[in-house]
């Protein structure tokens, strides 16, 4: 268990953190078993339990609950997970005796070491008085077993998961076996919803046959919270300013802008085409669609006749009617029959009175593998005729055979699709959705956190877990390397040149990002220099100085923000090797001009302006050539071949070889 | 009132949400040119009965209805106009002979469809031979070329707008695949030498031209006639453009409908594969950089979820649009703030900052491109795995050459061995995890179903799943069907099976409801249009006998004999609620009526009482008992008026 605590810390720091948000007054406690130290009531009352540590009192969650779960002290004795729920339950039911409210406890073990026995009677019977207990105080348990895959399984342990799954067959437990640090951040609920049913009544097979039922969410999205916008106008010393902004809208008519208008002399006005319709809410509710409250069942279909892609929006879930025995079996028996024979329902649902429009969508059974949770469905939305858009593609067998894939790249194509397999067997499936957490709202709530400390914090970079979500397992990748360079070496794929220019930008976006992530060692350079490619800073670029020529030109064109730029950088070298030429004292800028040209030329063909160049030299040259001083730059030029780019080295250009070649030679000829 | 007054309906995504809404700079000005010579309007299937046989014409007409229908439901700011060419009258700008362009009052011959433009235009095969008439308009002996002419005043039309934000289209339709043939000799030369230099002109316009070929009952459409070189297409992509079937004229409709619809891309994405990094030891500073095995694709949306509702505040009194302001005011100091930058959150009490840059870095948590992270089987997607409507990527080699190669190789590998690819899309708006299943083409007689790409699926996060079905534990087992009953059930199922199934067969009752209402009303007709709900169950097939017994034996085994008899008086008990229900109030009326409670909010002795009492009152007048004493006494004084 001690390669994961830091992960148990993120996950538990985690929820508390979506606790200070959400849910302020909701209480904590920390326990902490398998230390070498023993500290808690019931062994100060009765002896034994020995290796559980109450680390954090049963409080209203603050600042301090999070210290307490800082620096996990790694414990020494086998933990003994059911003392641990012992003791916390005791705590549970000290605390809060028979008051109402939602109680539960969090065990994450890896549940590998043998439990104590019990003085009188089996584990078992021990499990069972537990859950009576839990039961009778309405406490409910959510078990996270971790185990790191190649785990040898041993009888311990496979006694130690009997007496867990005994819990959930008492209804009292929830258990989910993890087996990476990054399901494990998912394992834990971070934030609990109370489920709100959205329909219950009738599921009406036909008029004389209705079955009871409820319908809930079974997928939401958990948006990323919406921060209110900040008014700095109340005073320092205002302690109790909520520092909120108020948003006010008026409506004002087009003709005179300065008055308002009131609510009760607006009217809405519905758009058709480029007419607006006029319509009073009273006219608009006599004539609107008014669909009756109800779930009807248009009939069975083939599972295959509804794609996956169909499903159009978060998914609800069928539950039968609770208590209601007959509506269980009955739901059962209907979700049963249908997964035999591949079929699914189709459904059109009005969930309440009064809602204007209809919901059709399909039923697919969910059946349940657990004793004591009920067969169910899930409800997906499916899109209206109106919805699709029939796009035609070409279709892949009439694309010109150089879009065709060789024999040998098939193969180096297939091989990828089995070696990079996330479900492999005997292991549990690698970033299954159910246990993957949102990275984007992790990193928020952490960043959250810190900038409550320190107000000018940077946000963290992902931490290795999460990093995980987002790209591929370095392990896997370097294990792998020689078939993955393999698939490169198959499949040429070059870069458009003529897109480069435009793509440039996003390339260097999409690399920068990446090359933080893999040489991460300093968060803050990384974050800064994502920054600086979105946004340049303003004093870096558009100067070339003295001292760095040809690194300010080279920044000017890598940091730049849009094509603009690399006209700018251009002129401005253009510019500045001019002077430095044409203010060359015996020649001693001489190498530093050469330098110059060398970079600017090297740069206009990189990004495709050779004619930039070619002008610019030619210029240069006609203006120059019979200063003195400078056909000595020249001849140094030609000696180190800078010439005009020639149409081998960029497309665009004009000029051949041959006259590239000759370019420094022709006035000679022509001044002799 | 809102048609959605829920929202359930509605997707609270992000203006900045590129995915799902795309932008409105991309409009689109289309011009139908349509063929009227006499060759359209002869019978277009060769069946031999005596039920009145459709013409080309006709179902053009059909398609372009339907296709305007959709327009001003979904993308009612594109632009259209209608021309005819071969036509006996003429009418444009140009002056130009046989070609008509069509229009309705109050419209400008390109613009946005209309009401008007929809009704009129959906009958006008009844008087377009007196009105506009047809004739065959290039004949030898004659110099008039009126496909030219057409496509002459087609590129004036598109005149307006600039090409950089604005997709301009010319659509042939025509069933005509030799319009040359009537002629021979230098002025056939001469005439297709200037038609085709036209055709090109206006392509280096950045017009773009299509045909929507119609075949002939007794003879295939033959694009390598005339019509592949007025289009400029070359070697495979003729085969692409070949109608097939020509017999079934439902499925060239079908056809048709499809191709009139431009394709747009959302977005175009790498999709980074996997990385070899090779950092080479060079000074060139674009090549110390890590190269990528990836491929582009482009993104598509095959499902925009449409919902009625586009609305803006009028002036009940003079009907014209009113302008909303926004402003924002301070909450504690009530003074007017410009747009506030910064915003806070709440967290253990403090307030703690955030700049708008801030954020968004924060939701960066990877580029913004696919990451292939790995494949999975197909039986690892469960069906709740699922948020928003997917979208659609195909390969694109525009940036990246060969990532059509690479795609397709790893296209055909994932349909073979059943797997998707689990993908990281990092977006900023959310990123997320996507799921990239392979589809395989899907084609039937009306043309393409199902286009070969990949679909991404959204996938939930651990935060977004729930666990409704455990939240009502029962302490025992939970009951199941028994294969009787599982049986019983499958014969419910075999009986009342929807024989070939597709949703395109379902319209949208709310949204056809609405816009025929708004149809109607903006025509200014008074009858309001009776739509269909086609999603309403089947009641007469369900009557049928074989269903309802099946029906009849399934309930018997689950809920035994007597269900109906224990439902009824299940019910009736559920009545008697009601009636105590019925006897609270009853009661709380009594002792409301016991006090003066004007006379009581007058002397202000509301505070004296006790708070059962005061919700005599509430009760009494159906109001909400809801609250604390002092919300409960100022809602009775709300109700008294005072």
């Amino acid at each position: 268990m001690h390669g994961a605590l830091q992960e148990v810390e993120n996950v538990c720091s985690t929820l508390l953190r979506k606790k200070l948000v959400y849910n302020r007054s909701d209480e904590v406690g920390i326990v902490l078993f398998g230390t070498k130290e023993t500290c808690n009531d019931l062994a100060k009352e009765i002896g034994g339990y020995k290796h559980v540590v109450v680390k954090h009192d049963i409080k209203v969650v603050e600042e301090g609950t999070k210290d307490a779960l800082q620096n996990l002290p790694r414990g020494t004795a086998p933990g003994d997970f059911l003392d641990a729920i012992v003791v916390g339950l005791d705590m549970l039911i000290k605390r809060f005796g028979n008051t109402k409210g939602k109680h539960r406890l969090c065990l994450i073990t890896d549940s590998q070491h043998p439990l104590r026995d019990p003085p009188e009677g089996t584990k078992e019977d021990q499990v069972d008085t537990i859950a009576e207990q839990m039961k009778k105080h309405d406490i409910k348990m959510d078990c996270i077993v971790f185990r790191e895959s190649g785990v040898q399984h041993n009888s311990v342990m496979d006694e130690n998961d009997q007496l867990l799954y005994h819990f959930r067959d008492r209804s009292v437990a929830k258990v989910v076996q993890v087996d990476t640090p990054t399901s494990l951040l998912g394992a834990l609920k971070t934030r609990i919803v109370l489920p709100v049913t959205i329909f219950r009544g009738d599921l009406e097979v036909s008029s004389n046959l209705k079955i009871k039922v409820w319908v809930y969410k079974k997928t939401s999205e958990e948006k990323f919270p919406t921060l209110k916008k900040y008014s700095d106008q109340a005073p320092p010393s205002d302690k109790f300013a909520s520092h909120e902004v108020k948003v006010d809208f008026e409506y004002k008519s087009i003709l005179e802008p300065d008055t308002v208008v009131p609510p009760d002399q607006r009217i809405k006005g519905y758009l058709y085409g480029p007419q607006v319709v006029p319509i009073s809410s009273a006219e608009w509710e006599a004539v609107k669609f008014k669909p009756e409250k109800g779930v009807k069942l248009l009939g069975f279909a083939d599972r295959s006749s509804i794609p996956r892609h169909y499903f159009m929006k978060d998914v609800n879930s069928f539950v039968p009617e609770p208590g209601n025995k007959k509506a269980t079996v009955a739901v059962s028996a209907i979700a049963r029959a249908m997964q035999e024979m591949n079929k699914v329902a189709i459904l059109r649902c009005v969930w309440r009175q009064g809602q204007g429009n209809v919901a059709f969508g399909v039923l697919t059974p969910n059946i349940s593998s657990v004793n004591n949770v009920p067969d169910s469905f899930f409800f997906n939305i499916l899109p209206f005729s109106e919805d699709i858009r029939e796009f035609q593609f070409r279709s892949f067998s009439s694309l010109p055979s150089s879009s065709q894939p060789t024999e040998e790249q098939q193969e180096a194509a297939d091989s990828l699709v089995k070696m990079l397999d996330l479900a492999p067997p005997g292991r549990e499936e690698i970033l299954r959705p159910d246990f993957t957490p949102n990275p984007m709202l992790e990193r928020f709530y952490s960043f959250l956190d810190l900038k409550s400390k320190e107000p000018d914090a940077n946000a963290p970079p992902l931490d290795k877990c999460l990093r995980r979500i987002t790209e591929p397992d370095s392990d896997i990748i370097d294990y792998q390397a020689p078939l993955i360079q393999n698939l490169g070496k198959a499949f040429e794929l070059k870069d458009n040149p003529k897109r480069k220019k435009a793509r440039t930008q996003e390339r260097l976006n999409y690399t920068a990002a990446d090359d933080q992530t893999k040489k991460s060692a300093d968060p803050y350079a990384e974050k800064a220099k994502a920054i600086e490619v979105l946004y340049p800073s303003a004093e870096k670029v558009g100067k070339i100085g003295d001292l760095n020529p040809v690194q300010d030109f080279e920044a000017m064109l890598t940091e730049r923000s849009s094509s603009i730029w690399v006209q700018k950088a251009i002129e401005e070298m253009q510019k500045y090797t001019t002077v430095l030429i044409e203010n060359s004292p015996q020649g001693d800028y001489y190498q530093k001009a050469l330098e110059c040209i060398v970079a600017l030329r090297k740069a206009c063909i990189i990004e495709q302006e050779p004619n930039e160049f070619n002008q610019f030299l030619t210029k240069l040259y006609k203006r120059l050539k019979n200063v003195d001083d400078v056909a000595k730059f020249f001849q140094l030029l030609s000696s180190k071949n800078v010439s005009l780019i020639s149409k081998e080295e960029a497309p665009d250009s004009d000029v051949t070889e041959e006259m590239a070649r000759s370019f420094y030679l022709k006035p000679e000829a022509s001044s002799q | 009132m809102d048609l959605d007054p829920e929202g359930i309906f509605r997707d609270d995504s992000d203006e900045d949400d590129d995915n799902l809404h795309e932008r409105e700079a991309n409009k689109e000005m289309v011009v139908y040119l349509i063929d009227a010579s006499p060759k359209m309007f002869t019978p277009a299937t060769t069946a031999q009965s005596d039920e009145k046989q459709e013409t080309h014409f006709h179902t053009i007409v059909n398609c372009i209805t339907q296709s305007l229908k959709t327009q001003i439901i979904g993308r009612s700011h594109d632009e259209v106009s209608i021309c005819f060419f071969n036509t006996k009258e003429k009418k444009n700008l140009q002056d130009l002979a046989g070609v008509y362009v069509y229009n309705v009052t109050e419209r400008e011959p390109l613009d946005r469809p209309d009401a008007r433009l929809i009704k009129e235009f959906s009958c006008i095969e009844d008087s377009f031979m007196n009105n506009i008439g047809s004739r065959y308009g290039i004949t030898s002996g004659s110099r008039e070329n009126t496909l030219y002419n057409a496509l002459w005043v087609a590129q004036a039309l598109l005149r307006k707008g600039s090409v950089k934000t604005v997709v301009k289209r010319i659509l042939i339709f025509t069933n005509e695949d030799d319009p040359f043939g009537g002629i021979t000799g230098a002025a056939k030369t001469d005439m297709i030498r200037t038609t085709i230099q036209r055709a090109k002109d206006a392509q280096d316009l950045g017009l773009s031209i299509e045909l929507l070929p119609l075949s002939r009952p007794d003879e295939d459409f033959n694009m390598s006639l005339f019509y592949a070189d007025l289009i400029g297409l070359e070697g495979d992509d003729i085969v692409q453009y070949v109608p097939s079937a020509g017999d079934k004229l439902e499925d060239m409709t079908n056809q048709l409908r499809k191709r009139m619809m431009k394709k747009r891309k959302v977005k175009t994405l790498a999709f980074a594969i996997t990385n070899d990094v090779c950092i080479e030891a060079c000074s060139d500073y674009l090549s110390v950089l890590c190269s990528f095995t990836k491929c582009c694709c482009d993104l598509s949306i095959n499902y925009l979820l449409l919902f009625v509702g586009a609305i803006t505040w009028l002036d009940s009194i003079s009907n014209l649009p009113l302008k909303a302001e926004r402003s924002f005011i301070c909450n504690d100091t009530g003074a007017l703030l410009q747009n506030p930058q910064k915003r806070f959150q709440l967290y253990n009490d403090k307030v703690v900052k955030f700049s708008v840059r801030e954020l968004s870095d924060v939701k960066r948590v990877a580029s913004h491109h696919l990451r292939l992270l790995g494949f999975k089987p197909l039986d690892c997607l469960k069906d709740y795995h699922n948020l928003r409507p997917s979208t659609f990527i195909y390969p694109s080699d525009e940036q990246v050459f060969g990532s059509t190669r690479v795609f397709v190789a790893l296209h055909s590998s994932m349909l073979r061995l059943g797997r998707f690819a689990l993908a990281f899309y990092g977006t900023p708006t959310r990123p997320q995890l996507v799921a990239l299943v392979a589809q395989e083409e899907v084609i039937s007689s009306g043309g393409q179903n199902e286009p070969p790409g990949m679909h991404m699926i959204y996938l939930p996060y651990s935060d977004d799943v729930r666990y409704p079905e455990e939240v009502h534990l029962t302490s025992g087992d939970a009951p199941r069907g028994t294969d009787e009953q599982i049986k019983k059930a499958s014969n419910l199922l075999r009986r009342t099976e929807l024989k070939n199934f597709s949703v395109h067969d379902f319209a949208n009752p709310a949204l056809q409801k609405h816009y025929g209402i708004l149809e109607a009303l903006a025509l200014g007709e008074d009858e309001m249009p009776d739509i269909k709900d086609e999603t309403l169950p089947d009641e007469e097939g369900m009557a049928r006998p074989g269903i309802v017994k099946a029906i009849e034996e399934f309930k018997a085994s689950v809920f035994g004999e007597n269900y109906d008899q224990e439902e009824a008086e299940a019910a009736a008990s559920k009545a008697g609620a009601s009636k105590k229900r019925k006897a609270i109030t009853d009661a709380a009326s009594q002792k409301s009526a016991a006090y003066d409670w004007a006379d009581l909010a007058d002397t202000g002795k509301l505070k004296e009482m006790t708070v059962m009492d005061l919700k005599s009152y509430l009760t009494a007048h159906g109001l909400p008992v809801s609250g604390k004493k002092e919300a409960i006494i100022s809602r009775i004084l709300t109700h008294l008026g005072k």
